[in-house]
This record gives C-alpha cells, sequence and structure tokens, in this order.
C-alpha cells in the first residue's frame, strides 16, 4: 500500500502550484483555477487521512464532497464577478484591479 | 426794653453771609458779561447785608441780655462720629460790633472799587486781560474782581456769626482762598526788575504762608474736638469744660506736662499768627500790597487779617483758661514783638503800600499784646477802630496812586509836541497814546520818592487820608484811634511793664512814620511831573473819595464810643457803650474785664508819644519836601534817617532780609528736599528698582516664550509630523491588489510556522 507521504507529498506539491498560480498569474480566471488546484489539494489530504486513520467513519469523504461542492458555487459566483468586472473595465488582468486601496 | 423771644429782626441773620455769596453766584453764572451789572449786583448784595447787619447789630446793643443769652440760629448739619456738627450762626455782643463794621467797610469799599476799577469807562485798546488797565480805562476783568470781593464778604461775614469753630474755619478758609484770588488778580503783570515779587507769586506767598498757621490751628481744633467732643462755642465756654481743660495736662517731648487748654490755644493761635501776618508769618503781607489797592483795604484792614484777632477775641476763654498761662505770654510777646518789629522796618519803606501795611503787622502786633495781658476790651476797641482808619488809609492810598497815574498820563501828554492828552486827533493819539505810556511802565506810581504837593492837586484824599494818619498815629483827644491805643497802653501798665515799654516804643515809631508818609505824599513841592499834574477830577474820583469821607468820620467818632468814664473831663460825659457791651460779654464768658482806675502814666506816655513822633517826623522830613527835585532824580532822595541810622537803614530797608531768609532756608530747602526725592525717586532706588523688576521679568518671559515655541510647541508639531512620516512610509503596502495581500498573508504564515516549528516546545 501507498504509504501515506506520498499522498501528502503529491497533496502538498499540488497546493503550491495552486498558491502559485494564484499568486502569480495576471488573469483572473487562471487564478480561479490555482484556487480550485488549492482545494483539490485539501482534498486530497482529506481523504488520505480518512483512509489511514477513520476508516470506519464517514467524515472524509463527506467533508470532501461539502469542499467541492462550495468550490462548484465559488467558481460560478467568481466567474460571475469576472464578467461583470469586464464589462465594466474590458479587463480582467489582476494587476490592473487595485480599488481596494484607501 | 423788655422781651421774652428774640426779635423777628435776628431771624434775618442768615441772609447776612448769603446776600453777597448771592451776589457772587449770580455774576458767575449770569452777569459776567456786564461789568456794570456785576458791579451793581456786588454793591446791592452787600448793601442790603449792610443795612440788615446794622438793624441786627443795633437791636442787640439795645437788649440786656444778649451777652448771658446770645441769639442762636443752629441746625444740624454734618455728623461727625455719634455727634452732629451744627451749621450754626450766633449774635452776641462781640459778633453784633463787627456786624458793625465788617458788612459797612465792606460796602464802601465796593463802592471805591466801582471806581477805582473803572467801571463805566470804556475799555481801553491796549489793556490785556489780568493786567492793571490804563488810566481812564475800565479793568477787563472787572466783573471777575465784583465776584471775589463779593465772595470775600460772604467770608468775613460768614466768620464773625459763627457759632462753632469748624463753620469758622470754613469762612476762614473761604477768604484765604479769596485773598489768593484777589492779591493775585493781575496775575499777568510782570516786571522788568525779576527781582521784584509778581501778583502771582504773592498770592501764592501769601496761601502757603498762611496754610502754615491753618494747618497748625486745624490741629489745634481736632485736639480740642477729641477732648471735649464738641466745636461749638457755647460747649467749649462752659466752666466745667474749660477747668477740665485747664487741670488735665499732656506730656509734650522735651517739655514735659503741658495742659490741655495751654497746647490748644496755642495752636489755635498759630492760626491767627498766619492770618494776621503776625512774626514769623509776617512776610505775605506786604507782598500782598501787589493786590488792587481796594482788595488791600479789605483783606489787610477791614477783614481779613482782623480775623486772626476776632479769632484770638473769639476763643479767648480758652485762650485764659489757665491764669497767666504759657498760651497768654506768648501771645503777649508775639504781639509786642510784632508791633516794635514791624514798626522799625516801616520806617525805611518807600512805597506807599508797603509802609501800610507794615504799620497794619504793627497794629494787630498791639492788638495781640492786649489779648496776651488779658486787655480783652481794649484789643476788641482797637479792631474795630483800627479797621476803619486802616481801610481809609489804604483806599486814600489807592487814591494817591490813582492820581499819580492820572498825572503821570497827563504829564507825559503835556511834554509831548504831538498831542495834549487823550482824545485828541485821534490818528495822532493812539499810536502817541502807545509810546508815551510804554516807557511808564518803569515808573512807579506808589513810590512816595516820586510824590511831594499833592494836597493842593488832591485836597479830598489829602484831607481823609491826614485824618487817617492821625488816628493811626494816635492822635490825642480827637480820633478814634488815641482811645483804643490809649486804652491798651493803659491795661498794659497795669499788668505788663515790659509790653507797656515795647508798645510804648512802636506808638511812638508809628506817630514817626505816619509823619513821614504825610510829608513826603502831600506837602512840600512836587517832585516829579506825574506828582505835578495829579488830579482827583476824574469822574472815578466821586465814587472813590465819598467813601473816604465815610470812613474818615467813623476814624474819628468811633473812638467816642469807648472813652473811659475815668477819664478825666470827658470822662463824665461819656457811657462807655463799648465797655459796658463787651465787658458784659466777658462777665458771661466769666472774665475779667473791670474798666481800670485812671491812670496818668499811660495816657501821658501815649499823648507824648504821638505828638512826638508826629513831631519827629515832621521835622526831620520837612526838608525832604522842600526839595522838590525832578524827573529821575526823585528816585535818587536820600533818606534823611539813612545816615544817622547807618548800617541800620538798610538792614530796615530790606525787611532784616526774612524774604531772604525764608527763601534761602525753607524755599530753597524745600526745593533741595525736592530735588534730593526726585533723585531719590527717579534716578536712585525706585525707578531703578521698579525698572529691574521690569527687566527681570522681561527676561524671564523671553526664556518662557522661547521654552513655549520651541519644547511645547516642538513637542505637539513633532507628534503631528511623526505621524505623518510613518503614514507616509506605511502608505506604500496598500497598494489595492489582492495577490500582493495574498502573498504578504503567505510570509506572515510561513514565518509563524517556521517560528511554531523551529521554537522549543
Amino acid at each position: 500500500m501507498v504509504p501515506l507521504t506520498w499522498y501528502l507529498i503529491l497533496a502538498a506539491a499540488l497546493f503550491c502550484i495552486g498558491l502559485f498560480g494564484v499568486l502569480a498569474r495576471k488573469n483572473a480566471v487562471a487564478v480561479l483555477m490555482g484556487v480550485e488546484l488549492m482545494l483539490n489539494a485539501v482534498n486530497i489530504n482529506l481523504l488520505a487521512f480518512w483512509r489511514y486513520t477513520a476508516l470506519g467513519q464517514l467524515v472524509g469523504q463527506a467533508f470532501a464532497v461539502f469542499v467541492i461542492t462550495v468550490a462548484a458555487a465559488e467558481a460560478a459566483v467568481g466567474v460571475a464577478l469576472f464578467i461583470a468586472i469586464y464589462r465594466q473595465r474590458d479587463t480582467v488582468n489582476v494587476e490592473e484591479l487595485d480599488d481596494m486601496k484607501g | 426794653m423788655h422781651e421774652s423771644s428774640a426779635p423777628f429782626i435776628y431771624n434775618l441773620t442768615i441772609l447776612l453771609p448769603v446776600l453777597p455769596f448771592l451776589a457772587f453766584v449770580l455774576i458767575v453764572l449770569w452777569a459776567n458779561r456786564s461789568k456794570q451789572l456785576s458791579a451793581r449786583l456786588a454793591m446791592g448784595g452787600i448793601g442790603l447785608s449792610w443795612l440788615i447787619g446794622w438793624a441786627i447789630a443795633f437791636t442787640a446793643f439795645g437788649a440786656q441780655d444778649i451777652a448771658e443769652n446770645p441769639f442762636r440760629m443752629v441746625r444740624d448739619w454734618l455728623p461727625v462720629g455719634r455727634a452732629w456738627q451744627a451749621f450754626g450762626f450766633m449774635i452776641d455782643p462781640l459778633s453784633a460790633l463787627m456786624l458793625l463794621m465788617v458788612p459797612f467797610v465792606c460796602f464802601l469799599i465796593f463802592v471805591y472799587s466801582y471806581g477805582y476799577m473803572g467801571v463805566g469807562k470804556p475799555a481801553g485798546a491796549h489793556d490785556q486781560r489780568g493786567a492793571p488797565a490804563e488810566p481812564g480805562h475800565v479793568d477787563p476783568l472787572a466783573s471777575r474782581f465784583f465776584a471775589y470781593i463779593a465772595l470775600f464778604a460772604t467770608g468775613m461775614i460768614g466768620l464773625v456769626l459763627a457759632d462753632n469753630l469748624i463753620l469758622l474755619l470754613v469762612f476762614w478758609e473761604i477768604m484765604g482762598l479769596c485773598s489768593y484770588l484777589l492779591i493775585g488778580f493781575w496775575f499777568a503783570r510782570k516786571y522788568d526788575d525779576p527781582k521784584k515779587i509778581t501778583p502771582k507769586e504773592a498770592g501764592l506767598k501769601a496761601f502757603l504762608t498762611t496754610r502754615i498757621g491753618d494747618t497748625l490751628m486745624l490741629a489745634g481744633m481736632l485736639l480740642l474736638f477729641a477732648q471735649v467732643g464738641s466745636l461749638s462755642f457755647s460747649e467749649i465756654f462752659k466752666p466745667a469744660t474749660l477747668e477740665h481743660l485747664a487741670t488735665t495736662t499732656t506730656n509734650i517731648i522735651l517739655i514735659g506736662p503741658v495742659p490741655w487748654a495751654t497746647l490748644i490755644a496755642i495752636l489755635i493761635f498759630c492760626g491767627a499768627i498766619g492770618k494776621s501776618a503776625q512774626f514769623p508769618l509776617h512776610v505775605w503781607l506786604p507782598d500782598a500790597m501787589e493786590g488792587p489797592t481796594p482788595v488791600s483795604a479789605l483783606i489787610h484792614a477791614a477783614t481779613m487779617v482782623s480775623a486772626g484777632v476776632y479769632l484770638v477775641i473769639r476763643t479767648f476763654p480758652l485762650m485764659a483758661a489757665v491764669e497767666h498761662g504759657a498760651a497768654l505770654q506768648f501771645i503777649a510777646f508775639i504781639g509786642s514783638f510784632t508791633a516794635l518789629f514791624a514798626a522799625t522796618i516801616a520806617l525805611a519803606q518807600n512805597d506807599i503800600k508797603k509802609v501800610l501795611a507794615y504799620s497794619t503787622i504793627s497794629q494787630l502786633g498791639f492788638m495781640f499784646a492786649a489779648l496776651g495781658i488779658g486787655a480783652y476790651v481794649a484789643a476788641t476797641f482797637h479792631l474795630l477802630t483800627h479797621a476803619f482808619f486802616k481801610a481809609l488809609l489804604f483806599l486814600g492810598s489807592g487814591s494817591v496812586i490813582h492820581g499819580m497815574e492820572h498825572g503821570h498820563h497827563e504829564g507825559h501828554g503835556h511834554g509831548d509836541t504831538v498831542t495834549g492828552g487823550q482824545g485828541d486827533v485821534p490818528h495822532h493819539a493812539a499810536p502817541d497814546h502807545h509810546v508815551t505810556v510804554s516807557p511808564g511802565h518803569s515808573f512807579d506810581p506808589q513810590d512816595m520818592r516820586n510824590m511831594g504837593g499833592l494836597f493842593r492837586r488832591m485836597p479830598r484824599t489829602a484831607w481823609t487820608f491826614i485824618i487817617g494818619g492821625l488816628a493811626l498815629a494816635g492822635f490825642p483827644l480827637v480820633t478814634a484811634g488815641f482811645w483804643s491805643k490809649d486804652e491798651i497802653l493803659a491795661d498794659a501798665w497795669a499788668h505788663n511793664q515790659l509790653v507797656f515799654a515795647g508798645l510804648a516804643v512802636a506808638a511812638l515809631l508809628t506817630a514817626f512814620y505816619t509823619a513821614r508818609q504825610i510829608v513826603m505824599t502831600f506837602f512840600g513841592a512836587p517832585r516829579t511831573a506825574a506828582a505835578e499834574h495829579a488830579s482827583e477830577h476824574d469822574s472815578i474820583f466821586q465814587w472813590m473819595t465819598i467813601p473816604l469821607m465815610a470812613l474818615a468820620v467813623f476814624a474819628i467818632a468811633f473812638g467816642w464810643f469807648g472813652i473811659p468814664t475815668t477819664f478825666p473831663v470827658l470822662g463824665q460825659l461819656s457811657s462807655n457803650p463799648f465797655h459796658h457791651l463787651i465787658g458784659g460779654l466777658a462777665e458771661a464768658l466769666h472774665l475779667e474785664a473791670k474798666e481800670l482806675p485812671f491812670s496818668a502814666v499811660p495816657l501821658l506816655t501815649s499823648v507824648v508819644v504821638a505828638l512826638g513822633g508826629l513831631f519827629l517826623g515832621w521835622l526831620v522830613y520837612r526838608g525832604v519836601a522842600q526839595i522838590g527835585q525832578r524827573g529821575e532824580d526823585a528816585l535818587q532822595l536820600r533818606d534823611p534817617l539813612a545816615r544817622p541810622l547807618g548800617r541800620v537803614y538798610p538792614v530796615l530797608q530790606n525787611k532784616y532780609y526774612f524774604d531772604e531768609f525764608y527763601s534761602k532756608v525753607f524755599v530753597k530747602g524745600v526745593q533741595r528736599l525736592a530735588n534730593w526725592l526726585f533723585r531719590f525717586d527717579d534716578v536712585w532706588v525706585i525707578d531703578p528698582v521698579v525698572d529691574g523688576v521690569g527687566k527681570v521679568w522681561r527676561r524671564i518671559s523671553d526664556w518662557g516664550q522661547a521654552f513655549d515655541e520651541r519644547i511645547v510647541d516642538g513637542i505637539v508639531n513633532g507628534i503631528g509630523a511623526l505621524t505623518a512620516a510613518v503614514a507616509s512610509a506605511a502608505r506604500v503596502i496598500q497598494t489595492g491588489r489582492a495577490q500582493n495581500y495574498l502573498l504578504v498573508g503567505l510570509v506572515a504564515v510561513s514565518v509563524l510556522l517556521g517560528v511554531f516549528l523551529v521554537a522549543p516546545k
């Protein structure tokens, strides 16, 4: 059986890729995709720890399902926001979106 | 005459001082534009006072018990502590006698002033306000003059009626003020000789000199009030009060215990010394001759100087509370010394008014000497007779001076080729008038050396003046001055031979200088053109000579009221009403005032000194009168006395150098003290201290300002600047980009995680 550590390393790598995408990408849609990657990295961790430590219970799978649901909703809201921003500003480059200043 | 209540006429007493005061107020507030109206108002006010005064006086003489029960008119006036000062008037024999003299003489002087001030004449073109007018013109400030003399009359009439010392002091000071105003009436007058005192300075001198006496007198009154609790005469003169004052003593440093009565009496007498110009405060009176001549008559003969004598007569019970006490001895000494001292100065004076001034001082000395030896009645008698004949002499001298001024004016007019007098061709007269008079300022119409032979030129003035002079000299049997002076000498003979000797010599000198004055002024040949052309034919002399004649009658006849009943032959004809009146008052006040038994020594003495003095004076100055020098030489005239008296003569002429002495010691002393105080204040101590304190505080506040600006403001501004700096540094972080924020979050979480993992558990 594949040791737990490998899953955790995979999840961490996936999380880092997602994080990089969030921090470094200029396209808002790519940033959203980075967020999806980070969420899925968490899902991997949830399932891995469930399988190795709490096999008799359903908590890990239940959490993972919730995360996927929230991620779907978040992606929908996020894309809707980008479309609205795009309509107003004609861009979705996050470098130009600095309205949170002062 | 019997009466249960006081006669109605007494109720008019209040009008006596009010009427002239009303005239004063009306002139000042309303009538001052019209000199004619002002003069008439003043004369009307004093004239009514005179009539009412005489009515009251004669009613009082007829009353039997006026001495025991004087009429009083009292209202509460000033609250003083728990007591009330009363505003009260009183009619007793003494005030009634004064009422006989004061308003009458004042009235005559007012009438005389009408002429003297030239009221009714045109205003002079070159006359200056506050300087004498040219002859034949009205004085520019005549209205003011009448206002002042009316106020003055108020003061004197109120003084003789006052029934307490406070009210007396009020009127006393009114007179003091008026004397200042009147002596300095010609305030703009200046002399070429800077040493000659100007009227302005003379007024100040009179006021300040009398002030010394007044201050001491006030001190005496306050002590009296502290001891008795009242200043009303009726309270003070109660036998029990006087007894108390005479027996209780106070300790004075260096002198020891002194009865209160003596101390108070001497202090009050000091007021009289100032007012009546006795040694050593006599210096103001001769200089007060700078005032217009009616003022000299008013102040220096009839009223103000008599006020001092009147005060001592009035408070005599207090003065005599201690039998043969120091107070009376002091009064007798001052009086007799002054009588002699002033008479010697009068010998060497050349100014016609100065001679009279010193004779006044001398005669007042007679009165005080009489009071000092207890001759209450004689002093009062001499006070009244002297008022008449001295007013006459002063007014006569004024007439002479006016006559001389007219003569000077005329004389120059005649001497000039262009004009024969005023009112000639106008376009010539006007400039010529100016030119001829201007050198006349150096001509002194008062100098007897410039006179001579005026008898023929001014007969009415001369006759009346000679009558006054004879009364002053004490010409036997006829004149009033003889009777009063004789009575003083008789009293002195009976009580104090030393005083008698002094007064006898003074009387001899008086007769001598009177003869000198009369001979130099009226007899012989005129010594200047002015004297040659002097006249009394101008219309103003009608106003001036009538009062002279009226006074001349009194200067003779008034003496007959006081002929002693013990006098040989004449005594049988006389009932001596004067002694009866004043003696009655003295008895009511428990004083000794018996008529003396006749003694031949004082009578012979007074006859001899009067006649001898007059004869000697005539003998010595007869020669001078005959010289009849002309022009400028008149002032070079050598007094025949100068040679025999040698070095003494200049001393007399310079009045024993009292003015110089006082000026050196007191005036210079005070000036030096003031100068020193000024330096102390402004240069040495006070100002430097004040300035120093100021400078120190200035330094401190400068420092405070620096502290405030640098430290306090620095802190406040520093906080602000710091905040701004921090903010401008921190604002860079806030980019508004979500990715930056996330990065910060990441770094922070990583660091915390690292710390969490590395830190030991």
